[in-house]
């Protein structure tokens, strides 16, 4: 009898599998492989609602539900459009939204409690670079006066130093030299701020301690936020000279011809981490099983838009016209997700990694990059005092989790979904990009020492400096 | 003056029944209708060749017609979709229970996004239950405050100080309130739905309150003397008396409630991004395609007919329930 029982409980299992194995056979239209996940890991929770805002680097949500890579795990995903990031952050905070498209300061910020305070974490990263910097062509005009100029075109990458007159004729006929970003705690902001202030333009202190979150103490250039979609149209008022955003919204003002874009993110800081899919702490801990399996479905839609040199991206741009999507005519958002982005009407050139999705680990949420965003926090007043390194690196911990990434990636490698080698090698990753130089100032960053890298600034905060 | 005098005159021939002056009334309201219809699609399609916009030309009716088109081509194909769907669910469960004979499969609702058309059933289921909740709640109070005057008195401040708030002010409360007091696992009503809902029914009160309140203590003196006299029950009276004389009034309470959501909840969704045709016009707003316009100025003619629509309803279950068949509503 003793001997017996395992022995029947073998062939039971036997007999489940092979009939598994018929039924996932005999299924058509669903891939087998898909069903060989471990029975204990079913996701807690199926349905799942998404959020993001109509930018083209929302788009690994849009393929993983298009091409069925939720639908793969378990998952029925339904998402939705947010009107602005500060929707979307509360929806994910009071839980109506179970995740969504952030800001990769977003999480961060929320965690520190600038805005609002609520624990977020990520553990996939969206995309790299993607965003730029658009003027209107009246400042445009003024600019190319101080250019220098290579065949008759602008040599690039266009530095805030031949902006910089411009604004200081606007302070002294005393008019606010205006720009917007999308959120305080934006990449778009600390790019936009990063490049003013290489050109020597301040672009203005935060002081939260003192009830002051407009961000325009001492500033030259006065920034301030507008939701992306209504960038173009805020511009073509004259409410803002210009602009940080991501895609389409600067090639939007190319064909709607209103404005001049003049730099790309790409140029500030050679494959800057943009985009992150974050959801609450709580969320995280309640359904982990679904997290790993989300974050699974992303990393096979960020690897279908890599795939094959960008191979793939023209099916991409249709999906992403959709009106469900981002909407936009595919004509505008065809010119940066394939490899190109216009300038000055008429002047096309090629950024093969404008939009990268996968390669280079673009999906792997490296600690250095949080700190990085931490350090601009600092900067920028954000964060009004000092704060030592170590709670630069224990916060990017708090929020970053690239152990669940790792689980994620290894689950699929196991399932031949992926290879191995297109992630880090999880065994020795710190979680620490080397120092990296390819900034538009040429300041080299290196994540384990933020402070250090605070003191390389000219226009900043810095050391115990508090305002 | 004598325009209306002839239009008295024209009722009473046509009451008498004379079959010419029947048939040009009947021409009359068919045609003068048309021929303004006529003149407002002309006009619009002289104007808006003349408006350049930066997403293009403002759309004329030819370029509204085609996107409605298209908003019906992607309903039946998001339908489609639907169908595929629901297949490959019911074989993925299938799987699954082949694979753990304890899960219990689940049929779940199509995750696509909404097209239009779910749009316009999600705003109208909206507006209906938050139109019915503050008639449930306006309805009785106003008839206590019609009846006594101590009550109306005592409400009558609430009443002038509420009545003038913009809905919409209301809006990050109630969604704030709703997000805190809302709270369960598998919740039957979305958030977003309550959070509209509640904040039409905030708008919806008013005048319904008012109307019914000023209707009851109207009522005509002999009315009341006769339940009196009668010596009728309170409910009696109520039933009898004080209702169907404050109909008329209680309607026009109603009707003015229901106009007033249907607008508010355009709005509301709008600003709160909950589902509906507010959301379709944002996000197409957003979108700033090269048809973009053309398919806002779809939801616009839409929310105006359903708007219509709602106020004939309303009007002919007036004319229903009315003990007064001959009194003249518009």
């Amino acid at each position: 009898m003793n001997a017996l029982t395992p022995l029947r409980g073998l062939t039971h299992t036997a007999k489940t599998l092979a009939s598994a194995l018929v039924m996932s056979v005999t299924l058509t239209g669903v891939s087998a492989s898909s069903l060989a996940a471990d029975n204990n890991d079913w996701p807690e929770k199926e349905e799942l609602k998404f959020g993001f805002i109509k930018l083209t680097d929302m788009a690994p949500l849009a393929i993983a539900y298009e091409k069925g890579f939720f639908e793969d795990e378990g998952l029925y995903v339904t998402l939705e459009a947010q009107a602005n990031w500060k929707v979307l952050l509360d929806r994910v905070i009071d839980g109506e939204l179970d995740g969504a498209h952030m800001l990769a300061g977003q999480p961060l910020g929320a965690t520190i409690g600038f805005g609002t305070k609520a624990h977020i974490i990520t553990a996939f990263s969206m995309d790299l670079n993607g965003n730029g910097i658009t003027v209107s062509n009246e400042i445009w005009e003024q600019m190319k006066k101080n250019m220098p100029k290579e065949d008759g075109k602008p040599v690039h990458p266009v530095k805030a130093d031949y902006l910089k007159p411009v604004v200081e004729k606007y302070r002294e006929e005393g008019k606010a030299f205006k720009m917007g970003m999308v959120f305080p705690v934006s990449t778009h902001n600390y790019e936009l701020r990063y490049w003013l202030a290489a050109g020597g333009i301040h672009p203005g202190y935060y002081a939260p301690h003192k009830g002051d979150t407009s961000g325009q103490i001492d500033a030259e250039a006065l920034l301030s936020v507008t939701p992306p979609p209504q960038m173009p149209a805020t511009m073509e008022a004259g409410t803002i000279h210009g602009y940080c955003v991501g895609e389409p919204w600067n090639q939007q003002a190319v064909f709607k011809g209103i404005g001049v874009p003049v730099i790309t993110d790409y140029e500030i800081w050679k494959n800057n981490p943009e985009k992150v899919f974050g959801v609450s702490s709580e969320w995280a801990e309640k359904y982990p099983n679904t997290h790993i399996r989300v974050v699974k479905a992303m990393i096979r839609a960020a690897m279908w838009l890599d795939e094959n040199n960008n191979a793939n991206r023209p099916e991409a741009v249709k999906i992403l016209a959709k009106s469900t999507y981002v909407g936009a005519d595919e004509a505008v958002l065809a010119n940066s997700m394939t490899g190109t982005f216009e300038y000055e009407k008429g002047d096309k050139r090629e950024v093969p990694d404008f939009n990268v999705f996968f390669r280079y680990n673009a999906t792997y949420p490296y600690y250095s990059d949080a700190i990085w965003y931490l350090t601009q926090m600092r900067r920028w007043g954000q964060i009004p005092e000092a704060k030592p390194d170590s709670w630069y690196i224990n916060m990017a911990k708090e929020v970053y989790r690239p152990d669940i990434y790792a689980a994620a990636a290894k689950a699929l490698i196991a399932e031949g979904k992926a290879k191995a080698e297109d992630f880090p090698d999880f065994d020795t990753e710190t979680g620490f990009k080397p120092p990296q130089k390819e900034f538009i100032d040429e300041v080299t960053y290196d994540g384990t020492h933020p402070n250090a890298y605070l003191e390389k600034f000219g226009i900043g905060l810095k050391g115990d400096t508090v305002l | 003056m004598s325009k209306s005098a002839s239009f008295v005159t024209s009722i009473g021939q046509f009451k008498q029944g004379n079959p010419g002056k029947m048939l040009l009334t009947t021409l009359q309201t068919l045609l003068l209708p048309l021929v303004g219809l006529l003149l407002f699609l002309a006009v619009w399609n002289g104007v808006a060749k003349s408006i350049d916009t930066s997403l293009g030309q403002f759309p004329g009716p030819a370029q509204v017609w085609t996107q409605t088109l298209t908003l019906i081509d992607e309903h039946s194909a998001q339908r489609e979709k639907a169908e595929a769907f629901y297949e490959r669910q019911e074989q993925r469960n299938a799987a699954r229970v082949a694979q753990d004979p304890t899960y219990e499969p689940k049929v779940r609702p199509f995750t696509g996004a909404p097209t239009f058309f779910d749009q316009i059933w999600t705003s109208l289921y909206t507006v209906m239950i938050g139109f019915l909740i503050a008639s449930v709640i306006a309805v009785p109070v106003g008839i206590v405050c019609g009846l006594s005057k101590s009550a109306y008195t005592a409400i009558n401040p609430l009443i002038q100080l509420f009545k003038p708030v913009s809905p919409l002010a209301w809006l990050p409360l109630v969604t704030m309130v709703v997000s805190a007091l809302y709270v369960s696992d598998d919740p039957m009503f979305s958030k977003s739905f309550v959070t509209s809902a509640f904040t039409v029914s905030l708008c919806c009160l008013w005048p319904t309150l008012i109307n019914t309140a000023v209707g009851v203590s109207n009522i005509e003196k002999d009315l009341v003397n006769v339940s009196r006299v009668l010596r009728l029950k309170p409910l009696t009276h109520l039933t009898k008396i004080v209702l169907p004389a404050s109909i008329p009034m209680i309607f026009t309470g109603l009707r003015l409630s229901l106009g007033i959501g249907w607008m508010v909840l355009i709005a509301a969704e709008m600003l709160a991004q909950n589902p509906g045709l507010g959301k379709f016009v944002w996000d197409e707003f957003q979108n700033g395609s090269s048809e973009s316009l053309a398919r806002i100025m779809v939801a616009v003619l839409t929310i105006g007919a359903i708007g219509f629509v709602l106020d004939r309803l309303m009007l002919s279950l007036q004319r229903k329930v009315s003990w007064d068949k001959n009194s003249v509503l518009r």
